[in-house]
């Protein structure tokens, strides 16, 4: 009789140790999707405003045409590996889309009128700003990406993740050319 | 890396259960010095009553404590339309740390540069910071200061300094118990001595009793600045990391150092700003664990020494951290194998001069909009009055050339009839207004039911009306 209750409750703890583990998964491989959906609702957002900022730089940027051909051939190109939903693509466009508007944003700096207008500085702002949101929706969801994988690997959730098949999410890379120039301060 | 800062949390937790044994003992303690009849019966009690008592003030400030920056003056909220900016920040901040809801935003009317966090439960947080760190900090600084606020909220800091402050109150208010309950027994005692009070014991084991009693709230203290103190360093290594830009966070420490001080400050909130605000500007060293705030010198270094190695992460703040203060390390080795490293990012491309200048227009639009007058004088500078100053004529203080406040202020219109009306806005309160002629303050009780009122001064007469 005692043999049957301590296997019951030997039992029990085990099967209520792997719901656990099981739910662990579950929840940080829905905090994934929930940051890749961040990043995908900030990367649109971006679409929207670049022909807006251009539409606004062009009346005062009569001779950047080229320029403006490269951001809106970059912004093309990154919308499309967007509809395909490939991880590392996404991360070739959108560094690619960086460097022309960081390229763009260079050019302003020449055209004084173009930086009194109101409006343009709020674009402009808003810009700044959907670029770092990006770039931090990029982090939050490597940093997830870095919890579920370890989970996934290390034991004891690995035996949990092999037997329902869960697999290990890419992070998201994009070389990022500014980082590398990343200035040193002292005070 | 939010997984660490859980870790983390149970370090706090150890010295937060520290002080709750604390405080049982010492409510223990009491209740066996004041129960003669039999000292465990008395102890047990002593203790159910201290936690009974944490216990209850924990739930008031629980669901009462959440608001305190609405009873700021003129906090005023921001939108994404009133400030672009500063709400851009809080709202990458907000993408960052991965949290759930948008914690809200306030500014407060004030010179002085700080910034604090708020909010017991995640659903319902705020970040307030004061109208002068919005015109004096750059995007990066600014950014690193939201950061560091919004790792207050995400480490759910305000939860934890709450009960802590709670109990560090408990703690210091049973020891006040136990000290005077000791002298009113005393002076029982000499009148009959068979009255009880705190007599039955040994008198070593009272002079024991009491010594733990003074010891007890100092005790408390040391704990609870040791939990904030920590968990100011912990705020700061989680903003680099957020950030990716420890310069930032440290260059609007500096600039803050210098200005800290704010008028809205209380004790219990003090913990929760980014820098002491009520130490401002002293030599914060010389306060022995009497500052609830590292030393500004240090937290500026270790996040400079950051910002150069080039890599942001957890791992590199613990390293200098251990450097700086030689002492252990914030973070458990076993937690940091499951951050990563981060490059440091770069300067964003702001141009500081062009928006200083329209972030003064911004917070000039602010103070508009909480009833201050703006004036600008031909010689350029602008002067801001406060809706309780009802002058009707200033003078430039740069130039001293006397400038009349717009009709406004007044609060007065003219009629049909060209009489001068002022229309009450609640006849059941005290209002006030000043005269055309500047020299007079119209004076209306809540009592006041009189169609003309007349200025004791030039004899304008107004007529009062009032509303349905």
């Amino acid at each position: 009789m005692t043999f049957v209750l301590i296997f019951l409750v030997v039992v029990v703890v085990c099967a209520l140790a792997l719901f656990g583990m099981y739910n662990k998964l579950v929840g940080l491989r829905n905090i994934v999707k929930n940051s890749w959906s961040q990043i995908d609702v900030q990367l649109k957002r971006r679409f929207d405003l670049i022909p807006n900022l251009v539409e606004t730089a062009k009346g005062y940027m009569k001779h950047e045409s080229e320029t403006f051909i490269k951001v809106t051939e970059a912004r093309a190109q990154a919308m499309s590996a967007i509809n395909k939903g490939d991880v590392k693509e996404i991360g070739a466009a959108a560094a690619n889309l960086d460097s022309a508007l960081a390229k763009m944003m260079l050019t302003f700096e020449n055209y004084p009128e173009l930086k009194a207008n109101q409006n343009f500085l709020a674009l402009q702002e808003e810009l700044t700003s959907t670029e770092n949101k990006v770039a931090f929706a990029r982090q939050a969801y490597n940093d997830a990406v870095m919890g579920y994988n370890n989970a996934v690997e290390m034991f004891p959730t690995n035996i949990i993740a092999s037997m329902f098949s869960f697999k290990q999410s890419d992070f998201f890379e994009i070389e990022d050319k500014a980082e590398k120039q990343a200035p040193k301060v002292t005070f | 890396m939010w997984e660490l800062i859980r870790i983390n949390k149970r370090k706090s937790l150890f010295v937060l259960i520290l002080m709750f044994i604390l405080m049982v003992s010492l409510s223990g303690a009491i209740g066996a010095g004041f129960y003669t009849v039999d000292w465990v019966t008395g102890m047990l009690w002593g203790a159910l009553i201290g936690i009974l008592l944490w216990a209850i003030q924990s739930a008031v400030a629980y669901f009462a404590g959440d608001d305190i920056v609405l009873h700021f003056n003129m906090a005023v909220v921001v939108t994404p339309e009133s400030y672009p900016q500063l709400y851009n920040i809080v709202e990458e901040m907000k993408i960052a740390a991965g949290l759930a809801v948008m914690p809200e935003i306030y500014i407060v009317q004030s010179a002085g540069l700080n910034a604090f966090a708020t909010g017991i439960r995640p659903e319902k947080t705020a970040i307030c910071v004061t109208s002068g760190l919005v015109e004096n900090l750059t995007r990066d600084e600014l950014q690193g200061v939201i950061a560091h606020e919004m790792s207050h909220i995400l480490n759910r800091d305000v939860l934890f300094m709450t009960f802590a402050g709670v109990m560090l109150g408990t703690i210091t208010m049973l020891s006040n118990v136990m000290l005077r309950g000791t002298v009113v027994a005393n002076s029982n005692n000499r009148r009959s001595r068979k009255k009880g009070g705190f007599s039955g014991g040994h008198p070593i084991v009272i002079l024991v009793i009491l010594l733990f009693a003074i010891v007890a709230p100092i005790l408390a203290r040391i704990f609870y600045f040791t939990i904030s103190k920590k968990r100011e360093y912990l705020a700061d290594a989680s903003a680099a990391r957020l950030t990716r830009y420890p310069i930032g966070l440290a260059s609007a420490l500096q600039k803050i150092a210098k200005h800290s001080s704010v008028d809205f400050v209380s004790k219990i909130t003090a913990p929760m700003f980014i820098v002491n605000p009520r130490f401002a500007g002293g030599d914060e060293d010389s306060i022995f664990a009497a500052s609830t705030h590292p030393p500004i010198y240090k937290r500026i270094a270790i996040l400079t020494q950051l910002q150069n190695g080039g890599k942001v992460s957890l791992e590199n703040y613990q390293k200098l951290y251990e450097k700086e203060l030689e002492t252990s390390g914030l973070f458990s080795k076993t937690s940091l194998e499951s951050d990563k490293s981060e490059a440091v990012r770069a300067e964003s491309a702001e141009k500081i001069t062009e928006f200083t200048e329209s972030r003064k227009e911004v917070a000039d639009v602010i103070l508009a909009n909480t009833g201050f007058k703006i004036l600008t004088c031909e010689c350029g500078l602008k002067i801001k009055l406060p809706p309780t100053d009802l002058r009707m004529k200033v003078v430039c203080p740069r130039c001293r050339k006397e400038l009349s406040v717009s009709g406004e202020s007044a609060a007065m219109t003219r009629n049909g009839e060209n009489e001068l009306v002022f229309i009450r806005k609640n006849k059941n309160s005290w209002e006030s207004f000043r005269c055309q002629c500047g020299n007079f303050t119209f004076q209306l009780s809540p009592l006041f039911r009189g169609t003309y009122a007349v200025c004791k001064r030039c004899g304008t007469k107004v007529k009062i009306e009032y509303p349905e």
